[in-house]
């Protein structure tokens, strides 16, 4: 492949399938015939450019189906698990959803000492299901894209260009950061209704440096504050960024291999993508553990 | 890489997904493991329970096994002295039906040898009558002697 196309194809797997609203007077050239919007539209991005000028009005259809796809798949095979749940001799498919949960069960009984009905199920849902929006990570990189180029251009009349679809929804800086805000409101919530709003702002402001000295206390104050705000605020961001990041990074190795190797991908994807599993169930493991840590510290007094 | 409203999707997706887990998957589940542990623990007690019970059964057995050796023991001596005692019985009995029987014989011999004796008395009288009948030539008479015959059978 040339240079150019082979950054054109890169980029193309890069982008989602976005679905956003664009402002009125937008002018956009879509599928071959430019157009000037007269009103705000909702409508599928072009290109690149146009997702950037939906800001934060669009979806990411891919993501969204995808990570609801497998989200649903995954609570439908533990459902059927939880149906067939008996006191009785496990088999088959009731063994294996016995082990995740055992394994889930020792993972919180280890570092959550608190009481609590919505963290055990929750790390569950963590650990399963960024496991299986990982695992897309391993399907060959042109597989699904190319079909749904396919589909698209010949029912929808879509330009190729046009069908941005990416099948790793954890690639998606939105889905991994939707997901570590939603633990970090938790992690708010919890420490509230464990210490009280007080006890909370305590933590913030009387944390790492103290004095026996009233003075030197209030001045330590907001040197704490800083602090402790930050290191609030880094919890939701560095959860959802190092998932982000591995799964990019993995994703663009699998991107380039195909991208320079062409139908010779599997030959150089083969050992990354053996090396890749690793990864996949660490980090899906890692958000995990880091989820019931970061909830067990707000419930526990310091 | 835009942050758009794929983040509230995905927090909904998130928070339906922990709902339905929490709500059916994970309390049936975890449920079930907890009583099958409570189950196994169950089990496990009670198997050592029957191992308890049948140390002891093993015990009582050996105790009643043991008593029954004794007691048939016991019973085999008393048969014995039974036995003995039965025999010894016979014995006396048998001697004195002996002695009986030999007392009887002999009285019968006795009896016999006086009937004997008393027969040879009378016909030692008879041919001593007829002896001397023949001596005398018929000299003494039946009638007259017979008292003095009488009397000399008598010293036979």
């Amino acid at each position: 492949m040339a240079a150019s196309s082979t950054g054109e194809y890169i980029k193309h797997h890069l982008g989602n399938l976005t679905y956003g609203q664009l402002p009125a007077g937008y002018e956009r050239t879509c599928h071959g015939h430019e157009q000037t919007l007269t009103e705000s539209t909702w409508t599928f991005a072009c290109n690149g450019q146009e997702a950037v000028d939906m800001g934060f009005m669009a979806f990411h259809v891919d993501s969204l189906a995808w990570s609801g796809g497998l989200g649903i798949l995954m609570c439908f095979l533990f459902w059927l698990g939880a149906r067939k749940a008996s006191a009785g001799v496990p088999s088959g498919f009731m063994n294996f959803v016995e082990v995740i949960i055992g394994f889930i069960d020792t993972q919180v009984r280890d570092s959550f000492h608190g009481k609590s009905k919505l963290i055990a199920p929750l790390s569950l849902v963590i650990f399963c299901w960024v496991f299986l929006m990982n695992l897309m990570d391993l399907i060959p990189v042109d597989f699904v894209p190319k079909t749904f180029e396919w589909v698209m251009v010949t029912f929808a009349g879509w330009d190729a260009h046009q069908a941005y679809f990416k099948i790793v929804p954890t690639t998606d800086p939105n889905i991994t950061l939707s997901m570590s805000i939603t633990v970090f409101f938790l992690i708010i919530f919890y420490s509230l209704r464990s210490k009280g709003i007080g006890g909370f702002i305590g933590e913030l402001a009387l944390h790492p440096f103290s004095a026996p000295n009233k003075l030197a206390m209030v001045i330590l104050i907001p040197i704490n504050l800083v602090l402790e705000t930050v290191s609030l605020l880094a919890k939701p961001v560095s959860l959802g960024m190092r998932l982000f990041g591995n799964m990019y990074a993995g994703e663009f190795v699998f991107i380039l291999a195909a991208a320079m190797l062409g139908t010779w991908q599997a030959v150089g994807a083969w050992p990354w993508a053996v090396f890749h599993i690793l990864v996949i169930t660490l980090q899906a493991f890692i958000f995990m553990v880091l989820t019931i840590v970061y909830l067990s510290m707000a419930t526990e007094e310091h | 890489m835009n942050i758009n409203l794929t983040l509230i999707g995905q927090a909904i997706w998130f928070a339906l997904f922990v709902a339905f887990c929490m709500k059916f998957v994970w309390p049936p589940i975890s449920r079930a493991l907890e009583e099958r542990k409570q189950k196994i623990a169950e089990g496990l007690s009670a198997a050592d329970r029957a191992e308890r019970d049948l140390e002891l059964a093993q015990e009582k057995a050996t105790a009643n096994l043991k008593e029954a050796k004794e007691k048939a023991a016991e019973i085999i001596e008393q048969a014995n002295r039974r036995a003995n005692q039965i025999v010894e019985e016979a014995k006396d009995q048998a001697r004195t039906e002996g002695e009986r029987l030999i007392a009887k014989a002999q009285s019968e011999i006795e009896q016999e040898v006086n009937q004997a004796r008393e027969q040879l008395r009378k016909e030692v009288s008879a041919l001593a009558l007829n002896g001397a009948e023949k001596v005398l030539g018929g000299e003494i008479n039946r009638d007259t002697h017979k008292q003095l015959l009488d009397q000399l059978a008598a010293e036979l």
